[in-house]
């Protein structure tokens, strides 16, 4: 397995109350899969994510990456944020060789790199712009090329294409779906929409609402390309969608 | 004229429309020119009517030759350089102390809460009501001059450092965590990067409060220096080399101020690329 869960809590102290946001969370991601995490607003689902990356520590429990624990952020683990999170200060360009200048690869093999993972996300023409001259979708197009150009075998991703519109993300979608199939990543999902886990994911991982624990996990077996408007892709949407609303009434109660 | 409407703020932002920058040189300069002019009328009449000494207000040609006079002599290098070096050092050290200490103090809550406190009890006191103090301390020579500029900027150079390094988004320093960051990457490529802006507005505030304070501190036991100009015009009634020198401090501390917008506009050129 190359990330295994392990009975992971986590409790945040708030006004010296103790909030549980995890309970006991067990889960395995294998190699080259991709995984979505869905459930309603405030389940854990970042909370678990930001674990996985490093951010957060556990209050119980641990995550394994390729059989050691993770004690904190590192470049074998690529996250990709909700709100972009780009070094507004480099261009495009300095962005995504962010990671290879730390690691210290010399100009040339860099500039191949960079040059590839732009061509992949379609901003080639935008290399030398800074990120106040871009629109939410080519940023978040950025911040995908940042994560793959450091070459790390899982990516992270919370809530990616949440901040965009119905539009763009459905582009964006698309253009994940189509660089997963040429880059085979482990990848870590988190999302609310039911549709994008559906198109995405190889296993969507409903959570229950707070404390987040795992309610029922899907596997989709669908054809690795999908179409949104398929009988078997709405069947899958409607049966989640059911799973879900318990939950998100659950919440309104 | 003078207040934008709704429809033309969304079109131009609130200083109205952009003109060519030839069209806002042009105001500018006429603006200048005014107000010599305004200065000439005001000093020529003074000198032809005589409703009082006409040296109490000396027209702006009497001004700039008793400039020209002092350069002839030698003499006015002699003190834009005293001004210069003394303003040069003190400054210079005043920004290493409060980048050192602020960059520090913004990263480490231990130091921040040992440090703040007594710099916001000294900050409040205007610096003028120290230097007595710094010539009873350092005596009256180029220390407590130098000593004296340096304390001053210290402060607000330490706390917009400060502020610029705690205001920033913690997530950019986990996204370069996450792309392989170590804590010495993290301050040079995240933290230092990401304080600059408010670290440069800190060195903006440095420059002008140096020439605020020089003067003063020129006051008082100098040989040279425009602050010893000026009080030395005092002295023997010298109105035209008073105002000559302060026009030529107010002239440094401008082009101080531009040195800085020059740096801004090349190291933050992020902010607003074309």
């Amino acid at each position: 397995m190359k990330i295994r869960v392990r009975g992971l809590s986590r409790t945040f102290v708030a006004q010296g109350r103790e909030t549980p946001a995890l309970l006991d969370v067990d889960l395995e991601v294998a190699a080259h899969e991709f995984v979505c995490l869905l459930g309603p607003s405030g389940c854990g689902k970042s909370t678990l994510l930001n674990i996985v990356a490093g951010f957060l520590r556990p209050t119980a429990g641990e995550v394994r990456v390729d059989e050691r624990p993770v004690t904190g952020p590192g470049a074998d683990r690529g996250v990709v944020f909700q709100e972009y999170v780009l070094f507004p200060w480099l261009t495009v360009v300095g962005n995504v060789e962010f990671g290879l200048r730390l690691k210290g690869a010399p100009a040339a093999e860099r500039r191949g790199i960079v040059a590839r993972y732009l061509e992949l996300v379609g901003l080639a023409a935008h290399a030398e712009k800074y990120p106040v001259q871009l629109s939410g979708g080519m940023k978040q197009r950025v911040a995908i090329a940042r994560a793959l150009a450091n070459s790390p075998e899982i990516i992270l991703m919370d809530e990616p294409f949440g901040a965009l519109d119905a539009q763009t993300r459905e582009v964006l979608q698309d253009e994940l779906g189509r660089i997963q199939r040429v880059e085979h990543k482990t990848v870590l999902f988190v999302t609310h929409s039911i549709r994008e886990a559906v198109y995405l994911a190889d296993r969507v991982i409903v959570m229950t609402s707070a404390p987040g624990r795992i309610k029922q996990v899907f596997t989709i077996k669908l054809p690795e390309v999908r179409d949104r408007f398929a009988p078997e892709f709405t069947h899958y949407e409607s049966e989640i969608t059911r799973v879900v609303k318990e939950e998100v009434a659950k919440v309104h109660e | 004229m003078f207040l934008s409407s709704v429809p033309e703020m969304m079109e131009w932002g609130l200083r109205g429309a952009s003109r060519s920058r030839r069209d806002a040189l042009r105001w500018r300069l006429a603006s200048l020119a005014v107000f010599l002019a305004l200065w000439s009328v005001a000093g020529g009449l003074v000198e032809l009517t005589k409703p009082f000494n006409p040296l109490f207000l000396p027209a702006p040609w009497v001004v700039i030759g008793a400039l020209l006079e002092l350069a002839r002599k030698g003499q006015l290098w002699v003190h834009v350089a005293a001004t210069l070096e003394r303003v040069a050092v003190g400054f210079s050290a005043g920004a290493v102390l409060a980048l050192a200490l602020g960059l520090l103090a913004g990263q480490v809550r231990a130091v921040r809460n040992v440090v703040e406190p007594v710099v916001e009890l000294l900050r409040p006191i205007p610096p003028l009501a120290m230097l007595p103090l710094f010539i009873v301390w350092v005596g009256i020579g180029e220390g407590s001059k130098v000593g004296f500029i340096t304390y001053a900027t210290f402060f607000p150079m330490f706390v917009t450092t400060v502020h610029g390094v705690a205001q920033i988004d913690g997530r950019l320093l986990r996204a370069a965590q996450s792309l392989g960051a170590r804590p010495r990457h993290l301050f040079f490529r995240v933290i230092l990067p990401a304080a600059l802006p408010d670290v440069l507005t800190g060195l903006r505030l440095g420059v002008a409060l140096s020439f605020f304070v020089i003067v003063i501190s020129e006051f008082v036991g100098a040989e040279n220096g425009l602050g010893y100009l000026i009080n030395d015009g005092r002295n023997f009634f010298l109105v035209p080399q008073m105002l000559g020198a302060a026009l030529l401090l107010g002239l440094l501390g401008y082009a101080g101020n531009g040195l800085v917008r020059v740096l801004e506009r090349r190291v933050l050129r992020w902010q607003h690329p074309r």
